[in-house]
């Protein structure tokens, strides 16, 4: 059951500020969209192996080469803030 | 016809013989592209101009708003990607220039490719060329009225879950989605990782085999494209489906279908074994489940995803007028509490849910076996069969506004394009017919795995043959 | 009165010397101006996609079979999931359920006694980049360098049972990975940075008390000071009737106490789930066996054969085998003079006095073991002193200069010349009268004074037993 409480505990996981006005009708959502996926527990899977990647792939690697990358000036083209090279950010508490 | 209108294909004769040049062809596609986009708003960005540049396939095109392009703007059809321009091109836009392709600009979309009706986009909704009132489907729905307006030549679109097939098929276009690893990701800004594909959307099948032979092959960028060599799709392109086993699963064939859609594919199938193909019976018995199950992994994929969307280093940062947590945490959820839309936070939300302790098994995990399963099913039906046909979708185009209050019917859009994303093989949309509407009908082929080849033969004896390919909407 | 127990877990991070970062091709090098050693990928760019670097892998099997465990030969990658403005993509690729290797071991010596410390698991991951807090008002500035430098995180059972073994556990693990040459396994750089949770319970009982873990301990000392902190912390919070709480505690070395981090609060809750963007890998067992083939001697086995092969006592071994350079530099020289204790001696004395003057490990000295093994010889052959022997050697260090060359420019040959030796004890007898007076008395300790004085006279270029023989000979005939 998906209620307000489960709302702003997700919503905090994903950084989302969510309006109290809204907790409701995001927690109705989602129920119901569990509700509904709901219907994979009839089948039984125990012995069914997880499929993460549907290709028969393995061993994906590349060397250890160096490749260009980006200036300074062009990491911190698209930057929202910056300061001395670096990226800029609301005051971190450690 | 106009010359808005013509195919890639067409262009290429007209330069061939000197009767059009690259460039007049792309200012003629522009320019139709602006007249008429305040209509179909199609494209969230349109350049002002467009230079040829030579290349074997001059040719001009529109590129979906989530495929990065160097010093363009890319937003994912979403606020929180305001200002967004990547230094580097996408590896499908890197092979479009060296072709010589003219990109005319950014394809409106449903935000971060999360809707089936290109009406979550940031920048309002694209139109159905067809019928404007009505949605041109999504997430590419921008993609497919561009190429169906006559906007653009051909368009990229990307598929996890039916984004260009479903689109495709409301607009009365071609759109195939490849192979999972048969087109590099690299540059693709990621919804669902393990689902993804970059596809083209065409006015025809020939065209669809010409971009999909520009795209496809391995890239040393992306450790899911797949190192095998890429066949020569234009020789796929007989009129011969003598001996082609065609499989037509029941499951596929349910209530909810509209009457003109079914009448129309059962149609296609008449075609197919009127003209040689062997029709079987084939079973995906865990169709049902695709959908629940693409609604876990696609959301878990994408909460993740969109994490980096967080106002740290580029796009929108946004912070509330008084401190609510600490500042850092307060610029997190207000970042993406303006950036994202509804739909983007339900799926992010979602997404968290599943994955969250205490959930993971239950949800997660579950829904991976069930991929093991459905992605069985289409092992098991291989068998028997080389192509699988379908309805592309249950409906032809629907009203905007018809169905963005209620999530689960749109879902349900994209009830038979799914499973192909699941199962990771490669799935084409191609048109055979009209409702009663005068609303294009899409019929849907799937194959194994890197068969390619065998969807475009099979798409383009049938396309030939029937000539749908060949009405144009009117604006 | 209850006693308690100490248990204590280390989680240790290793940064890999590899030449790019693990997926990207950026240099994987420190010391840049910030944001410069950076591409779309390490900065997690929208549409960017991660490659494993080969070597990587490579490196993280060598650190699992050093350190006795198990490779898994199906390994597979994982996303973890949280928010922190030095981790970009809001996710870190590590490994969650199949790691790299697990189920190892290391073995330490506490109080002369071998204790064997179980190694849980060691997986692979990429680091993040560094915050700089407090550079601005009312922000924090951010450097993505550092970010996707490649790790190994090692975590240890809760095995250790004091401040002491966890610093000897360290101790022993910084030593065994340094002589893998997959990391500069320098704490202060950071390349080797080491968490501990620790917590207490009566002593006897089975269950594990509550826990909490240590950061920001960037020495050895620190380690130590840290633990033995949050110990005697933890004990006064039980005995005065209160319970553990578990969190995350920064500790400050300058003040020497720990605070609680506030932004590590909230629960963590970092929904693991199989990175789609990388293959899962798969190890033959052929290129495992070819890995540990490749292995180096690792100290604690080279340890031993010095003891027994050349009859080092455990003292030498130890130091030798601290610098894996040293050690090899030892086996070479004793090849070629057979006394291996005299050989030790010169290498733990004269040549680490000079290491640590220059702050260098053995590989950055420019010394063959011929020159080290010609000065040993000359000292033993009494052309010249000992201690102009160890100023030979300093000599040879900063000119590069041969042994003989250098003893022969700078006139350092011992004098045994008797007329020579002759004059200047024959001075040394007149100058000193009252201790020639006490030598006659019976007094004979005043003999090694005017040894003194006339080696002192020499510069030390003179043979001590050749004066001491000839000021015998005078002695009797004054």
């Amino acid at each position: 059951m998906v209620d307000d409480k489960t709302v702003r505990y997700i919503a905090a996981l994903a950084r989302l500020h969510i309006e109290a006005a809204d907790e409701g009708k995001f927690a109705r959502e989602l129920e119901a969209i569990l509700h509904y996926v709901e219907k994979l527990g009839v089948l039984d899977v125990t012995a069914v192996k997880p499929t993460s990647h549907v290709l028969d792939v393995e061993n994906v690697f590349r060397d250890d080469a160096v490749k260009p990358g980006l200036s300074q000036e062009q990491a911190l083209a698209f930057s929202v803030d910056k300061l001395n090279g670096s990226y800029k950010v609301p005051r971190v508490i450690e | 016809m106009n010359h808005f209108d013509l195919t890639a294909h067409a262009w290429l004769d007209l330069f061939q013989s000197g009767k059009a040049t690259p460039q007049e062809a792309a200012d003629a596609v522009l320019q139709r592209a602006s007249q008429v986009n305040a209509k179909t708003n199609a494209f969230i960005r349109l350049n002002d101009k467009v230079r040829a540049q030579g290349g074997p396939c001059p040719v001009a095109i529109a590129i979906k708003d989530n495929i990065c392009v160097n010093g363009h703007l890319t937003t994912c059809g979403s606020k929180i990607l305001e200002g967004f321009i990547p230094p580097y091109d996408a590896c499908v836009v890197e092979k479009i220039k060296a072709a010589g392709g003219i990109i005319l600009g950014s394809a409106n979309m449903d935000e971060f490719a999360f809707g089936s009706s290109c009406e979550t986009s940031a920048y309002g909704p694209a139109r159905n060329p067809w019928a404007l009132d009505r949605v041109p489907g999504g997430s590419s729905g921008g993609s497919a009225a561009s190429v169906a307006a006559g906007q653009a030549v051909w368009a990229l679109g990307s598929d996890t879950g039916g984004s260009i097939r479903q689109p495709a098929s409301f607009c009365g276009v071609v759109g195939l989605k490849p192979t999972y690893g048969r087109v590099s990701r690299y540059g693709l800004i990621a919804f669902g990782s393990s689902l993804d594909q970059i596809g083209p959307i065409t006015k025809d099948v020939k065209d669809c085999a010409k971009l999909l032979a520009i795209i496809a092959g391995f890239d040393e960028r992306d450790s899911t494209s797949v190192n095998v060599p890429v066949p020569d799709y234009a020789a796929a392109l007989v009129k011969d489906v003598k001996g082609l086993r065609i499989g037509v699963p029941k499951e596929y064939f349910i209530d909810g279908i509209e009457p003109d859609v079914l009448a129309a594919v059962q149609k296609a199938v008449q075609y197919y074994r009127d003209h040689g193909a062997v029709i079987v019976n084939v079973n995906l018995p865990h169709t049902e489940y695709a959908l629940a199950t693409y609604y876990i992994i696609a959301t878990a994929e994408a909460s993740s995803n969109l994490a980096r969307f967080d106002g740290v280093a580029f796009g929108l940062r946004a912070a509330p007028s008084k401190v609510r947590k600490n500042p850092l945490m307060d610029m997190y959820e207000e970042t993406r509490a303006r950036g994202f839309g509804d739909e983007a936070k339900r799926r992010i939300m979602l997404g968290t849910y599943v994955l969250s302790s205490g959930y993971y098994d239950a949800y997660y995990l579950r829904a991976q076996k069930v991929r093991t399963l459905i992605k069985q099913d289409f092992e098991n039906a291989f068998q028997a069969c080389d192509v699988i046909l379908s309805p592309t979708s249950p409906t032809t185009a629907f009203k905007v506004g018809e169905k963005i209050s209620d999530p689960l019917a749109m879902y349900l859009s994209d009830v038979f394009t799914i499973p192909a994303n699941m199962a990771g093989v490669p799935a084409i949309s191609l048109p055979c017919g009209f409702d009663r509407s005068k609303l294009p009908v899409g019929l849907q082929l799937m194959a194994r795995p890197f068969a390619e080849d065998v969807l475009l033969r099979a798409a383009y004896a049938y396309e030939q043959a029937t000539g749908w390919h060949r009405e144009r909407a009117v604006l | 009165m209850t006693t308690f127990e100490t248990v204590i877990g280390l989680e240790v991070h290793l940064q890999l010397k590899t030449k790019t970062k693990i997926f990207c091709g950026c240099r994987n090098e420190f010391g840049h101006e910030p944001n410069t050693n950076v591409c779309p990928v390490c900065l997690g760019l929208p549409g960017t996609l991660p490659v494993l670097n080969r070597q990587v892998l490579l490196d993280g099997v060598k650190v699992g079979l050093a350190l006795n465990c198990t490779i898994n030969n199906f390994v597979k990658f994982d996303r973890k999931n949280y928010f922190y403005p030095d981790l970009p993509k809001g996710y870190q690729i590590s490994q969650f359920d199949l790691p790299i290797a697990r189920q190892g071991y290391l073995d330490i010596v506490v109080d002369g006694t071998s204790k064997r410390i179980g190694i849980t698991r060691a997986h692979l991951e990429e680091d993040a980049g560094k915050l700089v807090h407090d550079a601005v008002n009312n922000g924090s500035l951010v450097d993505y360098n550092r970010t996707g430098t490649p790790l190994v995180e090692i975590v240890s059972e809760p095995d250790l049972r004091s401040a002491q073994e966890a610093y000897e556990y360290l101790t022993a693990l910084k030593l065994t990975l340094s002589y893998l040459g997959v990391s500069d396994c320098d704490m202060e750089k950071g390349s080797l940075r080491c968490d501990a949770n620790v917590s207490i319970r009566p002593v006897g009982q089975e269950k594990l008390g509550t826990k909490t873990e240590l950061k920001n301990l960037n020495s050895f000392s620190a380690l130590k000071r840290a633990v033995e902190f949050e110990v005697t912390r933890q004990t006064g919070v039980i005995l005065s009737g209160g319970q553990v709480v578990q969190e995350t505690l920064l500790w400050n070395d300058d003040q020497g106490a720990a605070v609680a981090m506030r932004s590590k609060e909230q629960a963590h809750d970092y929904r693991y789930f199989p990175e789609p963007d990388l293959v899962p890998f798969t190890l033959e067992a052929n290129q495992v066996q070819l890995l540990r083939e490749g292995l180096p001697e690792l100290p604690y086995v080279k340890l031993a054969r010095f003891m027994a092969r050349y009859g080092l006592n455990h003292y030498d071994a130890f130091i030798l085998v601290q610098d894996q350079g040293l050690a090899s530099f030892f086996e070479v020289c004793v090849k070629a003079h057979a006394d291996a204790k005299k050989v030790a001696n010169w290498l733990i004395g004269p040549l680490m006095k000079e290491m640590n003057e220059r702050k260098k490990s053995f590989i950055g000295m420019s010394l063959t073991p011929q020159a080290m093994v010609a000065i040993i010889q000359k000292v033993e052959t009494g052309v010249i002193s000992n201690v102009i022997g160890k100023e030979v050697l300093a000599l040879v260090l900063d000119t590069g200069k041969a042994v003989d060359a250098i003893i022969e420019e700078k006139g350092l040959a011992q004098v045994s010349d008797d007329e020579a030796l002759g004059k200047v004890v024959d001075d040394i007898i007149a100058a000193n009268p009252a201790a020639v007076a006490e030598i006659k008395g019976g007094k004979t300790g005043a003999i090694g004074f005017l040894v003194g004085q006339a080696l002192k006279k020499m510069q030390g270029k003179a043979n001590p037993k050749k004066i001491n023989e000839i000021l015998s000979r005078r002695l009797q005939d004054v």
